[in-house]
């Protein structure tokens, strides 16, 4: 079980999306998943072996790197692209149990399953608004428990066992930086995508009803 | 999902593309990608385990270090290899959407669709002309972009392409100047040489690509322009030869009509 998995499923959902969601899949899988993959993991590594404070006393760095760092920048990261990939499944769901329902009748139900009208409309804008949900709370989460984007390269701790306050030093700090300036980008991006699909697809279909409705009149 | 999984992305490109597109992209993957996973990584692996400065001060080494590396090699070549091969991806894109709509017409029946069923469809290889020209000469003209930027961000950062031995630094809390060394300084001036040399080709196939896409349009519009009765997009030598043939053997048949009716 890895990403691999993650790439799987969302290479199923690229069936069902418009132009748009196809855009929006090859932006996880290129500039995050694969970004996350090759670079970002690896600069996180040794993150807490490479955080020095200036004190011999014993459990001093452990108590400071555990209180400037709750969560780690980089499983953040992770926990944010799985519940933003997540919401997908609910499409993928939502046609496969039309397909179900159409091998259990026997009959052709709907043009095609994955035909995104109606019910299955509903599903896709509700996956939208959950995406752009999710990374929007991730992105607030980040800035609120680290006071912004920015990793300094010295943390002043003084709580207990650490006798006064103590400088810390955090290792690769502007590397850290230009990596998590690079995630927010890349999450704003992929709000912006989603929300342009959300009125792409909203306008759409109301302009359809409008038009059916506008031809049954004339009839 | 790694570099694997682009090489699956960028693999159906290759379908499409020129035959200089096509040694670019075989060398992208096996003298970039392949020796960045399987060399360069290593080389790069205990790079701040094994920077060293000469004092005993805490913190001194990790600010050191973050002030003479702002961002790794390494990253820096693993930023640069995804963006350059981004662009390929609206090649991809764009195809997919030719495909998709040849599909569509297919499936209603359209007369004009010369296809006899869907999987001709997806096999088929599309000339690159009309907008997929555009689209793939805007890919090369980004792809040079950015490896040109990287290339550059990789000069101004590191002052050049050599890794020296020894850094002096004075960065706070160094109580003075302190003698830094770098862990395996020549293998990493041997690699970083080696990848600028590789970036280098790469740059110029791309320009050879560029300059030959270039040179075929205008060489097609002037065929165009030399034989306007002819359709542009079903052209080739042999139709018009017996597009010719056709004509002739109508005019001579006109003929020996009229001549029967007078």
């Amino acid at each position: 079980m890895s990403w691999g998995f993650l790439r799987d499923l969302l290479s199923g959902v690229n069936k069902y999306s418009t132009g748009i969601g196809r855009i929006w899949v090859a932006v996880v899988f290129v500039f995050r998943l694969l970004v996350y993959i090759v670079a970002a993991e690896n600069i996180w590594k040794y993150e807490h072996d490479e955080f020095e404070c200036n004190i011999k006393q014993p459990g001093c760095e452990n108590v400071c790197f555990d209180h400037f760092f709750p969560v780690s920048h980089i499983r953040l990261w992770a926990l944010q692209l799985i519940m933003v990939s997540t919401p997908s499944l609910l499409v993928v769901f939502h046609v496969a149990y039309r397909e179900n329902r159409e091998k259990h009748h026997n009959q052709k139900l709907h043009k095609s399953p994955g035909e995104i009208d109606g019910g299955l409309l509903c599903t896709y804008l509700i996956s939208l608004i959950l995406k752009t949900g999710f990374e929007t709370v991730f992105l607030v989460l980040f800035y609120k428990l680290y006071n912004g984007f920015k990793v300094p390269r010295l943390v002043k701790c003084d709580i207990r066992p650490c006798p006064n306050t103590v400088d810390c030093y955090i290792s690769k700090p502007t590397e850290k930086m230009i990596f998590l300036y690079f995630l927010v980008a890349t999450s704003c991006l992929c709000i912006v995508l989603n929300l342009s699909e959300l009125s792409y697809l909203i306008f759409k279909y109301s302009i359809k009803c409008y038009l059916k409705r506008y031809s049954k009149k004339c009839q | 999902m790694d570099w694997g999984a682009l090489h699956t992305i960028l693999g159906g490109v290759n379908k499409h593309s020129t035959s200089i597109g096509k040694i670019w992209l075989t060398v992208l993957f096996i003298f970039r990608i392949m020796i960045l996973v399987v060399a360069a990584e290593r080389v790069w692996g205990d790079e701040q385990d094994d920077f060293i400065c000469n004092t005993l001060q805490p913190g001194c080494k990790n600010v050191c270090y973050d002030h003479f590396f702002p961002i790794s090699h390494i990253r820096l070549w693993a930023l640069q290899l995804i963006f350059v091969s981004t662009p390929a991806l609206l090649v991809a894109m764009h195809v997919a959407y030719r495909r998709h709509e040849k599909k569509r017409q297919f499936r209603k029946g359209d007369q004009k669709c010369e296809y006899k069923d869907i999987e001709e469809i997806r096999k088929q290889r599309f000339r690159i002309e009309g907008s997929l020209w555009w689209t793939y000469t805007s890919s090369i003209f980004f792809r040079l972009v950015f490896e040109a930027v990287f290339m550059y961000a990789f000069y101004f950062m590191y002052d050049g392409f050599r890794m020296p031995r020894l850094m002096k630094c004075n960065a706070w809390p160094c109580p003075n100047t302190v003698d830094c060394f770098v862990s395996r300084p020549t293998e990493k001036t041997v690699f970083t040489i080696f990848m600028i040399a590789v970036s280098s080709i790469c740059i110029l196939l791309n320009v050879a690509e560029l300059c030959y896409l270039v040179t075929k349009f205008f060489l097609r519009r002037s065929k165009k322009a030399g034989n306007p009765k002819h359709h542009p997009n079903h052209e080739n030598k042999e139709e018009t030869k017996q597009n010719e043939m056709n004509e002739l053997i109508s005019d001579s048949c006109q003929n020996t009509v009229i001549g029967f009716s007078s």
